[in-house]
């Protein structure tokens, strides 16, 4: 997995409540079972002309010259609601997104996020409009600066802005941790629980 | 101090406190499907580990497959073969209990496990899928979780999670008629929006809950991931012992006592708190319905379409907006005076044997309006077997409804069967959002019998007037 120490990007506002995973890659996209090949797919129906289609719409946000290589989306509450499909986080990954900063994530997303190397930040939806309205000014030269060692981005005016995260999740991000290996730390642990749990819930193990 | 419900089968799981504050959580079982879950096994047999448990791990085929007659591998989705295929030889690979095509026991993965009596109280249990909160209703701990977090699962039988908060949802009063257990969950979401239970495991409680029949509740908590919460549960009680027992993997004689007595203590405390707290009064609910792309976009059926203006800030005011362009619907107009085109019963929301039932008796004796096409997929093939021995296919069919092999169907587009482009849809399912039932359809949540009354009639319609 890729770490997330720094990073310095172009930030591109998608200012819409409740962007759902079906949004951000619709089923349709998925086509094969695979991690790879879905950034193509990313916000499909936003960012072509027809369903299926590549022909794109010069109206999207990622689609319009100034948000080349944008790698930071700034969005609204909730942002990636809905369906548990990985795939909306491995499309974003894929399409070059590091960093989603909204308000507030739906859950499953989140930690989709963190277990994939994507950071996502969460600021109070004020701070979030001042950052696009700076942005909107000039993207490729007003880019948002991410520090995740001291948890502060870094706006084009140079204002700081502390985020939270909990600790085991920036650390699994700064150091690209193999979260698997790391619990597998703990398999004595897991074998002991599981032997009292034996006595105490038979019926859990009983074979069909 | 007393223990809600949730801390007590939190405590119970938790193999031991992380340094960084979260807790290692033992996880009982878990669910895939062809959609997601071969993603998951793949991995794990190309990061060279293995399975930790496969005799807890399940899979049913329910998001690719077409669910007309006669199916089989082949699927209207390009490359829904592969998906079908890869699972079924990584789920052979990997010795996991698999409920394959043409297992009886196959259907809607939610539909499937309580059914099978897989989800039963007292259990951990996750699936790579958002709907897994459905099975909290038998108080159990269910959540969805990513492919990637279902490969943690599988490997190491424990997940990584912060412990979320608490809320209790109470349910006051009794339901009027034609209020159904969908329209209880559609109205709280409406009422506290998309995101009010983010960050909480909810619980769902209060006289309306109790009275709930099983597969009510399972309605219920179905729907409490489209109000962000992290999960969603009832406690267990007779009603939940009775659905149990005597499903294939319920536990059995001498068992059966030992899980009972356990899961008779299963319930909060009467001095726990809560981190939050909703109450409802149920004489608030009315038949429900949604009129916008998020299932916050709610309203009465004998209702309009609301003004943006009323919205409570500028960014709800521009989501909606956006949802009566989306929907093309204009503010103050009637929601019954929508024509629709299409009508749609199943998903893992309300397609168990009490929907069809409750759907068939409006459709009995009636017939779908001219040019509404009517579609049902019953939630599991069990379901689909016990609907006809009732001879409920015949009443579906009668009244011009098509009658389907199971599985998730158009609960979603998937790049084969749909909706129609643009075409209004009543339907049973969980999510409005946009395209999520085909190109630009245009999706109002509703309960089967609001379904079964607008496909009659060819308009959105308040079913009391067609119920005895």
């Amino acid at each position: 997995m890729e770490k997330f120490v720094e990073h310095i990007g172009v930030a591109a506002p998608l200012l819409r409540i409740n962007i759902d995973t079906d949004a951000i890659i619709p089923s349709r996209e998925m086509k094969r079972v695979s991690k790879q090949g879905l950034g193509e797919g990313l916000f499909a129906g936003w960012r072509y002309q027809e369903p299926g289609s590549r022909d794109l719409n010069p109206e999207f946000v990622l689609n319009r010259p100034e948000y080349k290589d944008t790698s930071i989306l700034l969005s609204g509450d909730n942002f990636g609601c809905g369906s548990s499909r990985e795939h909306a986080v491995w499309a974003l990954d894929e399409y070059g997104i590091r960093s989603i900063v909204a308000p507030s994530f739906g859950a499953i997303f989140y930690n989709n996020c963190i277990r994939n190397g994507l950071l996502p930040i969460v600021l109070d939806d004020s701070v979030i409009q001042d950052l696009a309205a700076q942005v909107e000014a000039d993207p490729q030269s007003k880019k948002l600066r991410i520090n995740l060692t001291d948890k502060v981005l870094t706006a084009p005016d140079g204002k700081t802005h502390s985020f939270d995260i909990e600790d085991s999740h920036r650390e699994m991000l700064l150091e690209g941790l193999d979260v698997i290996g790391l619990t597998l730390r703990h398999e004595s642990e897991i074998n002991a629980f599981q032997a009292r749990d034996r006595e105490r819930r038979p019926w859990i193990y009983q074979s069909v | 101090m007393g223990k809600t419900l949730f801390e007590k089968l939190w405590d119970e799981h938790t193999v031991t406190r992380l340094d960084d504050g979260s807790d290692l959580i033992y996880i009982d079982r878990v669910f895939l499907h062809e959609r997601t879950g071969s993603i998951a096994l793949k991995s794990i047999e190309a990061d060279g580990r293995k399975v930790r448990d496969e005799s807890q791990v399940f899979c049913t085929m329910d998001h690719i497959v077409d669910t007309f007659p006669g199916r089989s591998d082949e699927t209207l989705m390009p490359s829904g073969k592969d998906f079908i295929q890869t699972t079924r030889q990584a789920a052979k690979d990997a010795g996991i209990n698999l409920f394959d095509l043409h297992d009886e026991r196959q259907g809607i993965v939610h539909v499937v496990s309580p059914e099978q009596g897989i989800a039963q109280p007292g259990v951990t249990l996750v699936c790579p899928d958002s709907h897994t909160c459905t099975e909290g209703a038998v108080g159990a701990l269910a959540w969805g979780i990513g492919s990637t977090e279902a490969e943690h699962a599988m490997v190491t039988k424990t997940l990584r999670v912060k412990k979320p908060k608490t809320m209790f949802v109470r349910y006051d009063g009794e339901l009027g008629p034609g209020v159904t257990a969908k329209d209880m969950i559609l109205h709280l979401i409406g009422t506290y929006g998309a995101s009010g239970g983010s960050g909480y495991a909810i619980e769902f409680g209060g006289e309306a809950v109790r009275e709930l029949p099983m597969e009510a509740r399972f309605t219920l908590c179905n729907m409490a991931v489209e109000f962000a919460a992290f999960l969603g549960l009832v406690a267990p009680d007779d009603i939940t012992f009775d659905y149990v027992k005597g499903r294939p993997y319920a536990p059995k004689g001498e068992n059966w006592d030992k899980a009972l007595a356990y899961w008779k203590n299963l319930r909060t405390d009467d001095d726990a708190t809560f981190d939050a707290e909703i109450i409802i009064d149920c004489a608030d609910i009315s038949p429900t319905i949604t009129w916008g792309t998020s299932p916050q976009h709610t309203a009465p059926i004998s209702g309009v379409v609301p003004d943006p203006a009323t919205a409570k800030d500028a960014n709800a005011r521009k989501a909606m907006e956006r949802a009566l362009e989306y929907m093309d619907v204009n503010p103050g107009t009637p929601l019954q005076s929508l024509e629709i085109d299409a009508a749609f019963i199943g998903s893992c929301t309300n397609a168990r044997i009490s929907d069809l039932r409750a759907a068939a008796a409006i459709l009995k004796g009636r017939h779908v309006k001219d040019g509404v096409k009517a579609i049902v997929v019953p939630g599991s093939t069990l379901v689909k077997k016990a609907a006809e021995a009732e001879g409920l296919d015949q009443v579906f069919t009668d009244a011009g409804f098509e009658w389907r092999e199971s599985g998730c169907s158009m609960c979603f587009f998937a790049g084969g069967e749909h909706m129609g482009f643009q075409e209004r849809v009543v339907s049973t399912t969980n999510r409005n959002f946009e395209s999520r039932q085909g190109p630009e359809t245009r999706t109002h949540l509703a309960s089967p019998i609001v379904v079964a009354a607008s496909a009659v009639t060819g308009h959105i319609t308040d079913p009391r007037d067609m119920m005895d």
